[in-house]
This record gives structure tokens, sequence and C-alpha cells, in this order.
């Protein structure tokens, strides 16, 4: 398997692709450098399991180390409230793309325009239209997943990599917030 | 000019069905000279019906294309490009990417509507070459004067699409000849629109996208009430007959027909044929997709085997003895399966001759002759009489000789199968669902074949995780193998297709809906290509029933909500009534039968509310957008028809939900709820504008999950028109399930409240807490209207 390619060997997109995080250092370094990031986490990350623990639950870490905003799509604000993560704002995942895509939306906490939105967690298609959409038409935003499968629309993403290699990335992202 | 008239009225009735247009250059006549005049008249016929002409019979491409901006004000595109290039002319492929335009000097933002408008013209086209086939074939064996008669005497607005769009009233199938040369003529100009260098505004292309869905919505009504009159299917009936469904309800020890596709008359013919050689009790018939629905409609004799999806599994159980197949939805390597275990296959339709030789006039018995011996693995026919015959009789001669065999595996099989898996993943990667193919092909290796049991369910039978398997192993076959006993347990009852609703039905719910007292009209229709299987849709069904909504069904969805069963084995087409009343589901009939659905909308307008439908496309959608809260769901849409049944829902201003896999059909049609000036409509009474809401709130809306769809038709059925009552009903509806299923209470109540009365009193104190928070006041209920010159009218 070729890494930097398409999970769905299909979706062929076009000459701007995703540039790869290679190591954990870029994807906090891009939060880091992000003055109001927001985490868009699809109901996926309830159902996937990482080591003993699940997706989401290392996705709640990672926002409240890097104190970056939720919102749940798909029925996910349901899996944060059984965490006790009871900020989190809900929206259908089309309709954050949309608004991603007014440079004068102030976002769900009425502060700014997001200027990094880091998505995670929503079936693989659905994320891969809605990054295509922010790509064309919000320019002033970067993006950026933290699934493990290569997201071409992106302007960061993992490669296509393994459990074991996405966990220890993503734990090395939240110890880097830390630091 | 008087006398132009008279003298051209004698030539009238001979013009009936065609459009006149007559040209003078100069003419001299008692009230002047008159120099270029020209006119046009697009329909002429023989007049006995009272109603007034509205101002747009037989629309234009652009006719409509006022009210089509309104929409799209409130609800602009979002686009999500499925590709960043055009490769459609020979200067591309262009890159589009962001804000370049291609050699054309298109941008991404119309290529993808033009894109939309190709897919909504296919649809259309489809639809429309549907009903024609079918009101050809009825007018050839019962003449252009047999009566149009789709409801009996339960129904007098028997066709209120056509009454609508076309501004006549049909009566014979003949009526039906001069709409579908209206409909051609339309798709062929908006088809024309997507050319290179033509169409280059989106918002202009996504006005012809809407046009489209609106000719669809007529062809889709023309096929329906042309068959449901010559065919004698159930005429508005709530009670249509129960009809047997799955796999298990077939007897494998008869000869076995199956047939694919949209287009009955060669499937009747079959019926027919075995009726009048008295075997109908010794073959038989079989169906998926559309065709299944609609010969039962004909014969509750015949069965349902699935949806779309059910294809593969079907063919290769190797249960069929001879599969016909006629048109749409039909997997393009169905001849291919069809040889794998033996079956011999006849198309029937020119639309798909899959390659096969025509033997359309050849005798019967020579046909037959090659296809039991197999010199010819499959044959196009294109009489359906002639079908019916050779079908039934190569049916019962090859039956004893395949005794069934298909390709299905036994557990060893599977187990040495799994073990050529090199665990690359490429099938995972191919499959539309992302399905744990690679590990369950482990787990089998070990004798363990639940994992792929499992996947039965959910899998949209596409086939693509073995085209993408280096090892060559049959991972479909496995799939369906490994839940042999599933397969062996698909035994349900589905409702089949009543046709329209009556209009006694409609003048008894007109009230309650338009006032909000039944909180809304829920479809459910379109294709299987679902998320998570076909499961959620009959769990939305049932919850929306229990809810007291109307919930309407059609198509594949109507098939995949007869799949499951409650405790009690119950489907839900026992469960609950088929009447169009509030807890009723109400399965209308195939693909085309949508336009009933369409129709009841149209008909509360008409028949409760009094307004005059001829011609008169825009007031009547903007009745039906501003007070009927209904919502489409197409939660497996897969297809180009899909596109244009949900085009023809949003021009008649009714939103429509799909599933995740509908974000590629590469725009949303969205409103922004937290802009409040978005949000106003005049009040007819007063001409004030005054802010209603963003009710509805979206047009065209993809789901992630089921929860997240229901919490969204709930909130869609929300209309300005709701009466305090009403709207305090629909409000309780959506904060019920948004507490159920997103786990806390809406914090977008207060938009959706206009005065105290519309608060639901189970909520109260918690919702007077959020009004005060977002420093809301009262406002007025008006009678709201879009239109402008609604007001003019009441004034006048």
């Amino acid at each position: 398997m070729t890494a930097i390619e398409p999970w769905q060997t299909a979706e062929i997109a076009g000459p701007k692709r995703a540039s790869v995080i290679i190591k954990p250092e870029v994807a906090d370094a891009m939060i880091q450098r992000a003055k109001h990031p927001v985490l868009i986490i699809g109901h996926l990350a309830a159902a996937i399991d990482l080591d003993d623990h699940k997706m989401i639950d290392y996705l709640l870490l990672l926002a409240q180390k890097g104190h970056i905003p939720i919102i749940g799509t798909g029925n996910t604000n349901r899996e944060l409230q059984k965490r006790g993560y009871r900020e989190g704002g809900i929206m259908p995942a089309v309709d954050i793309g949309q608004r991603l895509c007014d440079p004068t939306w102030k976002g769900l906490d009425g502060k700014e325009p997001y200027d990094l939105a880091i998505f995670a967690g929503l079936p693989y298609y659905m994320e891969w239209t809605i990054l295509s959409g922010l790509k064309h038409f919000a320019p002033h935003i970067k993006t950026m997943t933290l699934d493990n499968t290569y997201q071409p629309h992106a302007h960061w993403s993992f490669a296509n990599i393994s459990v074991k290699d996405w966990l220890e990335n993503l734990k090395a992202i939240i110890e880097n917030l830390e630091g | 000019m008087l006398s132009i008239y008279t003298t051209l009225n004698p030539g009238v009735e001979r013009l009936t069905g065609k459009g006149i247009n007559i040209r003078f250059k100069e003419l001299q006549s008692d009230i002047g000279f008159i120099k270029d005049l020209e006119l046009s008249i697009g329909k002429l016929s023989e007049e006995r019906w009272s109603e007034p002409q509205g101002p747009t019979p037989f629309p234009s491409i652009i006719a409509l294309r006022n009210w089509d901006r309104q929409l799209l004000k409130r609800y602009p595109p979002f686009y999500l490009p499925f590709c960043d290039l055009c490769c459609l002319c020979t200067y591309g492929k262009c890159d589009l990417t962001g804000t370049k335009r291609g050699a054309c000097g298109i941008t991404i933002g119309a290529q993808q509507s033009r894109m939309v408008l190709l897919a909504t013209c296919i649809g259309a086209a489809t639809h429309v070459s549907h009903a024609h086939e079918l009101v050809e074939c009825a007018i050839r064996k019962y003449g252009a004067g047999f009566p149009l008669d789709p409801g009996g005497l339960a129904v007098e607005v028997e066709a209120p699409v056509i009454r609508l769009v076309c501004g006549i009233k049909p009566e014979k199938l003949g009526d039906l000849e001069g709409v579908l040369e209206y409909l051609e003529s339309q798709v062929t100009c908006l088809l024309s629109s997507v050319h290179t260098g033509q169409e280059g505004d989106n918002l202009d292309l996504e006005s012809k996208v809407l046009h489209a869905g609106m000719i669809d919505q007529v062809g889709m009504e023309v096929a329906d009430i042309a068959q449901i009159s010559a065919f004698g299917y159930p005429k508005a009936d709530p009670d249509a007959p129960l009809v047997d469904l799955g796999m298990a309800t077939v007897d494998t020890t008869k000869p076995v027909i199956l047939i694919i596709g949209h287009n009955v008359p060669p499937a009747i013919s079959i019926v027919d044929y075995l009726a009048a050689h008295r075997l109908t009790d010794e073959v038989t018939v079989t169906g998926i997709c559309c065709t299944a629905i609609d010969v039962t409609r004909y014969t509750a004799n015949a069965k349902i085997i699935g949806p779309i999806s059910w294809q593969l599994r079907y063919i290769r159980s190797g249960i069929p003895d001879v599969i016909v197949v006629d048109e749409q939805c039909i997997r393009t390597d169905a001849l291919y399966e069809a040889e794998k275990i033996h079956a011999p296959f006849i198309a029937t339709s020119e639309k798909n001759c899959m390659g096969l030789p025509n033997r359309t006039q050849d005798p019967a018995d020579a046909i037959v002759r090659d296809l039991v011996s197999g010199k010819m693995p499959g044959v196009l026919i294109l009489d359906p009489a002639k079908v019916g015959e050779v079908t039934v009789r190569v049916a019962r001669e090859v039956a004893p000789e395949r005794r069934k065999v298909g390709s299905l595996l036994s557990t060893k099989e599977i187990i040495e199968l799994a073990r050529n898996c090199t665990q690359c993943k490429q099938c995972r990667r191919a499959c539309p669902n992302d399905l744990h193919i690679p590990e369950s092909m482990k787990a089998a290796t070990k004798g363990n074949t639940t994992m792929a049991s499992d996947m039965y369910e959910v899998c949209v039978g596409c086939g693509r995780c073995e085209q993408a398997c280096p090892q060559n192993i049959p991972i479909h076959t496995i799939i369906i193998s490994a839940a042999s006993r599933t397969m062996g347990e698909e035994k349900f009852r589905c409702r089949t297709g009543r046709g329209a609703i009556q209009d006694v039905e409609i003048r008894k719910v007109g009230g309650p809906l338009v006032l909000g007292e039944i909180p809304g009209v829920v479809a459910f229709v379109g294709c299987a290509n679902y998320p998570k299987g076909g499961k959620e849709v009959a769990e939305m069904c049932v919850e929306f029933a229990k809810r007291r909504y109307i919930v309407c069904t059609s198509g594949c969805s109507a098939i995949s909500i007869g799949m499951y069963r409650d405790e009690e084995g119950k489907t839900p087409y026992e469960q609950y009534p088929g009447s169009f009343d509030a807890g009723g589901i109400v399965n209308v009939g195939s693909c085309v039968a949508n336009a009933h659905i369409a129709g009841a909308a149209i008909k509360i307008a008409s028949i409760f509310a009094r307004r005059n439908l001829r011609g008169n496309y825009e007031e009547i959608a903007d009745y039906v957008y501003n007070r009927v809260g209904a919502v489409g769901v197409a939660w497996g849409a897969m297809s180009q028809k899909a596109a244009a049944i949900a085009s023809g829902f949003w021009r008649l201003g009714i939103p429509v939900v799909v599933g995740p896999h509908g974000t590629k059909y590469r725009r949303m049609l969205l409103g922004r709820a937290d802009r409040d000036e978005d949000w106003y409509v005049h009040d007819r009474r007063t001409g004030n504008e005054v802010y209603v809401g963003p009710v509805p709130e979206h047009l065209f809306f993809s789901a992630e999950t089921k929860e997240e769809a229901m919490v969204m038709i709930a909130k869609l059925c929300m209309r300005p028109n709701d009466t305090g009552k009403g709207r305090a009903i629909k409000l309780t509806h959506y904060i019920d399930l948004h507490k159920r299923l997103l786990g806390t209470i809406p914090d977008d109540i207060y938009r959706y409240v206009r005065t105290m009365t519309d608060v639901p009193i189970t909520e109260k104190e918690e919702i007077t807490r959020q009004l005060h928070a977002h420093d809301w006041v009262e406002n007025t209920i008006p009678d709201p209207t879009l239109l402008l010159w609604q007001i003019k009218k009441q004034e006048q």
C-alpha cells in the first residue's frame, strides 16, 4: 500500500493536495500558531478503538490541553456528554462547512472567525467532500485532519498510517501541547 | 385580430396536443396596420375545464426563474466539489481549484451546478422516456381514448402535477402525448444549457436544475397515472394488498423468473402469459427494484426480493432460472453474473441492449431453443408479448436442469479462499462504507465467519471489493455465503403501491397539516446506497409513524422498510395503516409514484385551500413552502433520478434530507439560521414584512447519521403558517428527539418561538430561560408569502 494517496482508492482529487503530517510537531505547530482553532468531531470517533480507549477520548484530551473548542457533528454530542464534556457545540457537518466558508462568521462562541479547522471521526467520504468545499471556498482558513487516512483536500493530513503509528502520533501531539 | 382567431378556430381541435406558431411580417386589419406580429400558443385543446388559466402553463426554462431565485437566495449552494477538474471538452482537463477559471471561463462553483444540472437532466430524461414508453404501450393496447383513472371515485384531481405545471386537465391516455412532447422539449433545452460556452452563472444553472426537477415530477406523474389506468393497479387504495417480500418467500421447487428494473410491461406480459396458460401456480415471478413493486401492483402473486442492492446476492444464490431486465438501475454486469449461474438472460429495452442479438422478429420457438440449449446466453427481445412467452417457456425448460445451482460457498470453501488474503486492504479501500473486510477474512481463516456474515446487512452490494482484490477472492460471495442463514430467513410482508392520495384524505388532513397539528409529512424515498444498511430507514420510518406524522414511502426505500420486524414479528406495513393520515405508512409505489407525494402537497393547496392549480406554479409552490410541513428523505440516494426527484421537491418548496453519501451530489442548499435578515416573509393580509425564523432551515441537507437526520427532519417540518398549537407540537417533537438522540435540549429554540403559545408546556421553564437569554420579543404569525404579487392580489 502506498501511503500518500487517498484512502478510498477512487477518490482522486485535483492538483492541490494536502501536505503530510510526517511528525507530530507539525500538527502542534499548526495548533499553536492558530488564534482561534476549532475541533470538529464526527460520530465515528466514538466507535474507533485506540488502545483501551476510543478515539474520542484522545480528541477530548487534545482539545482540553490545546484549549480548542469542540463542535460535535452527527450524534457525537451524546458521547461527549457521556464523558462529562458539556461545552461542546452541536452542528451538522455540512452546516459547519458552509459557515466556515464565510470569512465574517465569528464561530459558535461568537468570538472571532476560526482560522484552523481540525477534523476527525467523520465518514471518510463526507470529510473528503467537506474539506473539498473548504479548499475551494474558504481560503481564509487552514484545515487539518487527525484521522489515520490521507485526506487530499485538507491542508494537512496524516498519510494512511497504521493504528499503532496513529496512536503514537496522537499521544505525542497531546504531550507536546502540554509542554 | 379577431378575424385571425375566428379563421383558426375550426382547426383547433385537430391541433390538439400540438403547439402552434403564427407570424405576420405585416398585417392590415380593421384595427390598423400591424407589423412583425408573432403569436405562440404552446398548447391547444378541446376545453372542458372551467378553472381559469394561471400565468405559467407549460413554463419555459426561465418562466419560473424569479421563484427559483427567491429560494436560492435563502438557500445558496454550499459546494462540495467531487472533482477539482472539468473534463467535458478537449480544452481540458481544466484545473478549477479555488478562484481559477477553466479555458471556457467557468468557475468551480458553476461547474458543480453544471454537473448537478447534467445529473438532473439524465434523471428527468430517464423518467420522461420511461413515461413515454408506458403511454405508447398503453395506447397500443387500449387506444388513445382510454380514460385516465388513477383513483376511481376517490380522486377528482387526477393529475395535480400536470394540472399545475401544464395547465391542462388530462382525461385520456392520448392527452398525455402532448404533455410528453412538452417534457421532451424541456429536457433537450435544459441539456443544451450544459454545453461548453452556454450557461455559466451558477444560480442560473441552479434554476435550471429546479426546472429539470419539475419536469421530472411531471414525467413521473404521466408514467404512474398511465400505468395505474391501463394495468388496473390499486387506485388510491389505503388497503392495497400486502405482498411477499424476501428471498425466503420463494418456492425453490418451482421454476423462478427474476425481473430487474423499472419499466413493467415485459413483467406484465410474463404474468399474463402464465395466467393465460394456467401456469400461475407453477412458476414464480420475482422482482428486484421498482419493477418488483409495479408487478405486485398488477398481481399480488408476484414476490419482491429486495431493493437494488439485492441483485448480486440473489443472482449468486442461484435461485432465479431466467433473468429478465428492462431499464434503469440494473447492474451492467447482470448478464455476466447470469452466465455464471447458467441462467438464460433476456434484455427487453432499447435503452439497455447489453450487447445481445436482437431476436424480436424471430419465432418464439427458435429463441427458446437457443436459450435452453445454451447456444446463446442471452437475447434482446423488444416485444413485451414475446418476452412473456419466451421467458416462461425457457424457465420451465431450464429449471429442472439447473437445480438452482448458484455460486454460494460452504464454510470450508470460505476458509480456503480467505487464506489467500494478504491483508493488503485494497477491498476495504474500495468499499463505499469502509467495511472491515480484511479483518473478516483474517477471522474466516480461523473458521470464524461471523464478521463476514455481519457485513451482509450493511453491504450495499456493489461488488467493488472483488474488483479491487489482487488475489481474485470472491469477497461478496463470501459475505453472502457466510450470511446464508440470514438470507434463508428473509420472509416479510410489504404493502404494495397504492398510487395516488384520495381527495377525501386530503380534505381530512389538510387543515391539521397546514395548521401544524399533524406535525408533518415525511417521505422516505429513493435508492439503497445506505451508510449502515436499510434498517436505519425502517427505524426512522417507524419513529415518525409512532409520533403521528404522515409517513410516505416509495421505491427501494419502501422495500427496505418492509424488511424489518418488531418484537411481535410484524413489519411496519403490518403495524401501521396505509392511509394518508397521522400515523399511517403510505407506500405510494415505485419511483415514478413519487409524483403522488408531491401531488398530495399540491392537492392540499387545491382541495383544502381552494387555490387555483391551473398553470399556477409559483403561487402553489409558495403555498406549499410556507404551509405544508413536508420533508423528503432519500437516505440511500444514489442515482441521477434521485437527484431529479429531489430537485422537483425543492422547486415546490419541500426540503430533502439525504444520507452522508449524498454530499457526493456536489452541493447542498443550506439556509443560514443565524442571519435574521434571510427569514422575513410578506404578510398577505397587511403587506408587512414579518420575521418568521428559519423555517424550513434547509432545502437540501446531508445528515451524517440517522440520529442527526431524525432531529433535522422534525425541525424541517416547521413552517411560517403553523398555528401556536401546531408549532408547539412540532417543537415538542424536535426537542424530544434532540434530547434523546443528541443528549441536550436544542439551543436554537428561541428562533422558532413567535409567541408564547408556541412554547410546549413540558419544557416551558427551560425555553423561557432561553428566550430571555436571547432578548426574545413576541412576534406576529403572518399569512405568509414570498411573493409580492400575492399581496397585491389581496388588495385588489
